[in-house]
């Protein structure tokens, strides 16, 4: 069915045809229409899962945390300081490999209080052991949310799935809702290997030591670093994951085909612009116009950014000649998270003395900043004339200093 | 060898005795149960039995007569204060191993 | 409400904690856990913050507790216990009890936020508070409710200035099915309560005292000693409420049939942890518990089982 609805409307419709069974969530801007539609889906009666209205987002992810470990579905969808409030909790739905799914609605976060877009609050849960899956568009959403519950019980690992505040939470655009017969033939029901169960019982994540020990049944089990081993490996083999999820889905629903990341005109592209979410989209716009002038530019808007898919990213920037990453989030005393990201995933690519691409990078948007296409424009411009920077400065766009 | 074939990727634990071993030998005096005194062990009947209620490490059996097991009575005393009869008396364990020798 | 009184023949052998555990000598958990998991059965999922409840429980890869327990971050203890529900509800599987132990720390302190929100929410489970009135896993430093004039870790010189936080009646202010006040002195009592507590709706609170050897400083045996007194000189009650009724129960209850309390001095004097209290600050507070107590004398009914 195609309809038009808003950014987090898609992202309810997701939910409801993932058929969760458990959904915590805490009010905050610009999350809370996505969490007041599921409410509304459950109490109408269209949609069975259990509903619970938390008193804070630390709870919301204590709710999914637990009702994961029992064998349910769980769902919880938050913005900038909620998601810093869950923090802790966000470490231990990792640690413990629970497959919750969690729309970031993202906002800039405090202080001072800010309500508008910007990444710094998913950015900043960037190390925490979670999928971070980043979408463009109300159709990406929709689907995202449905491969992500995949991908997660697949690999047994939560997944942020990332999308701007307001810019599309609250716009209204046409997408495709799928049929629910056919959501339940790609996503079968949630069958953990172990759920809290009284006829097995098991003690889950309780103290463990820095070296392995033996079992009650004498068998060498892990310490807390093989555990935590065990993780990253599994966050690695979920880049392929990714892809062959992504290809079922094409397969399923007939959209798809780049799992880690979308390009636009980069195809004979000297120069690419990098970013993560709906920038990418008004970037377009900028290559079009540059494209006019001449410029051999194209614009990557990555996807996946943890696990972070650097071969393919790195073959797919390798080539280039320059590399202009634009964040709505930086890594404070250093810079974009994602421009040292680039960095260092193209290093394997130059050790052989071959030529590398200059990177450049500019922050903007901090606070939901206007971001305007003439300066996109004039700064993408900059870096295709200028060439490699003698410096490595971080350069700020729409700042009025 | 290493843990690869373990099988879990989570702190998964499943029951078996205490992990912190045989805690009798945390123990530095043995409570020692006089038979003709203990209520249950006199009768030769199922009776009082607060040893074993107030156990903390439920060491102690709802039996006639009740049984300490030493393996991992931690020495706490409890039984020997609560029995009403003063049949549990706390025995120094160098005693115990001045016998053994 | 009638029901038969548990006694120690019919108290239930099965034992649900293995020996073995980490728990310190003498500690009167070990007694108050394992009797109230033979109330709770073994259809039962616990929910454990970090307290000397995960120490008991013991170390990855062994656990002590027959019973599944999620363990959880600090302060999501009643938050993670409403997921088990939600989930156990959308699976079909509502005859599974759920049960929230954690300490004082983890309810008074960093945990009471998430109870509030559980208890208005009315999500079906009990939370058991073991009150051994102290971070005691951590080395003994003040709880909100570690009484006054108690030395603690970080109260070295002075003790504790403020008074113990009143969670029972802060829980019983929710409107919620149950509130308990037990003592680790009591099993039977504990027994009982916990029992009752699981045939009710929504949240259900039952307050444990717990007293602790070397956080309170006595010798390991006198911890059923040290408990009982806390119950005898009326300082520590122990009451149920229901329907907003609050009533006197157990050695409490008996209290007011005897009209009589020991001195409250016996129990200071009986731990180290009060050695700084004066004398003058032992007599406000027996004026305070005497006050308390003539009240219950003069109307027993009023504060006395039905």
């Amino acid at each position: 069915m195609h309809i038009i609805e808003s950014g987090n409307v898609a992202a309810a419709l997701g939910v409801k045809l993932s058929r969760a069974q458990v959904i915590a969530a805490y009010p905050i801007t610009p999350q809370t229409p996505l969490t007041e539609k599921l409410s509304e889906f459950i109490e109408s009666g269209e949609m069975e899962a259990q509903y619970v209205p938390v008193e804070s987002e630390h709870s919301a992810m204590a709710v999914c945390i637990a009702s994961s470990s029992a064998g349910a579905r769980a769902f919880t969808a938050t913005s900038a300081n909620g998601l810093l409030y869950m923090h802790e909790q966000i470490q231990w739905a990792a640690g413990a490999r629970l497959p919750i799914v969690m729309c970031v609605v993202n906002r800039g976060v405090g202080a001072p209080w800010t309500i508008w877009n910007d990444h710094q609050d998913s950015i900043s849960q960037r190390d925490t052991g979670w999928i971070q899956y980043y979408v463009n568009d109300h159709q990406q959403i929709i689907d995202g949310v449905i491969k992500a519950f995949m991908l997660a019980e697949e690999v047994m690992i939560p997944v942020m799935l990332c999308y701007d505040g307001y810019l599309l939470s609250h716009t209204y655009m046409p997408f495709e809702v799928p049929e629910a017969s056919a959501v339940d033939a790609f996503l079968p029901p949630y069958k953990p290997a172990y759920a809290l169960d009284p006829e097995n019982p098991a003690n889950l994540n309780t103290v463990t030591m820095p070296d392995v020990r033996l079992d009650a049944k004498g068998r060498l089990a892990h310490g807390y670093m093989e555990i935590r081993y065990l993780l990253q490996e599994d966050l690695i083999r979920t880049i392929d994951v990714m892809a062959r999820i992504d290809e079922s889905f094409r397969k399923h629903f007939g959209r798809g085909g780049s799992p880690y990341y979308e390009t636009y005109q980069c195809e004979d592209a000297e120069f690419i612009a990098v970013s993560l979410g709906s920038l990418s989209y008004h970037l377009r716009d900028v290559v079009d116009m540059l494209r006019a002038d001449g410029f051999k530019v194209g614009v990557m808007s990555v996807h996946l950014y943890r696990p972070f898919p650097a071969e393919a990213i790195a073959d797919a920037l390798a080539g280039s000649t320059g590399i202009v990453v634009f964040e709505k989030a930086l890594s404070y005393g250093y810079q974009g998270a994602l421009c040292s990201d680039i960095k260092s995933a193209l290093y394997h690519k130059g050790v052989d003395g071959s030529r590398m691409p200059f990177v450049h990078n500019y922050i903007l948007g901090l606070g939901g900043r206007e971001i305007r296409t003439t300066d996109l424009c004039e700064a993408f411009r900059k870096s295709c004339t200028e060439g490699a920077a003698p410096t490595d400065e971080l350069r700020w766009l729409g700042l009025k200093i | 060898m290493g843990t690869r074939q373990y099988g879990r990727s989570t702190s998964h634990s499943e029951p078996g005795p205490g992990d912190a071993g045989r805690t009798g030998s945390w123990r530095v005096v043995r409570p020692v149960m006089d038979p003709s005194i203990c209520i249950p062990a006199k009768r030769g009947t199922p009776a009082c039995f607060i040893c074993w209620l107030y156990c903390p490490d439920g060491v102690i059996s709802r039996t006639v007569p009740p049984a300490i097991d030493y393996e991992y009575c931690k020495g706490c005393g409890i039984c020997a204060e609560e029995c009403p009869t003063k049949a549990i008396t706390m025995v120094e364990e160098a005693c115990f191993i001045q016998d053994k020798e | 409400m009638t029901h038969t009184k548990t006694t120690i023949l019919s108290l239930p052998e099965e034992e649900f904690v293995n020996p073995g555990t980490r728990a310190c000598a003498g500690c009167a958990l070990g007694t108050a856990y394992r009797v109230a998991l033979k109330a709770m059965g073994r259809n039962t999922i616990l929910v454990v913050p970090p307290s000397c409840l995960t120490v008991l429980q013991g170390l990855y890869p062994i656990a002590a507790t027959k019973l599944p327990s999620l363990n959880v971050t600090f302060a999501s203890t009643a938050a993670a216990a409403t997921g088990l529900t939600s989930a156990l509800k959308a699976l079909g599987k509502t005859d599974i009890n759920v049960v929230a132990w954690a300490g004082d720390g983890g309810t008074s302190d960093i945990g009471l936020q998430a109870l509030s929100g559980a208890a208005e929410r009315g999500d079906n489970f009990l939370f058991i508070c073991y009150d051994n009135e102290g971070y005691m896993n951590t080395g003994v430093q003040r709880s909100g409710t570690t009484p006054q004039g108690a030395i603690t870790s970080n109260t070295p010189l002075k003790g504790k200035l403020q008074q113990k936080k009143d969670v029972p009646s802060i829980m019983a202010a929710h409107g919620i099915s149950y509130v308990a006040t037990c003592s680790a002195a009591y099993p039977l009592d504990l027994y009982d309560k916990v029992r009752k507590a699981m045939t009710l709706p929504g949240v259900k609170y039952i307050n444990i005292h717990i007293p602790c050897p070397p956080g309170w400083g006595f010798d390991t045996r006198y911890a059923v000693k040290v408990g009982k007194l806390a119950v005898e000189t009326g300082l520590y009650e122990l009451y149920e409420v229901e329907n907003s009724v609050s009533r006197l129960s157990g050695a409490s209850r008996k209290l007011i049939d005897k009209r009589a309390l020991v001195p409250v001095s016996e129990y200071f004097r009986a731990q180290s942890r009060f050695k700084l209290m004066r004398e003058a600050q032992i007599g406000e507070i027996q004026k305070q518990i005497d006050a308390r107590w003539v009240r219950y004398f003069e109307s027993p009914e009023d504060n006395g089982e039905s």
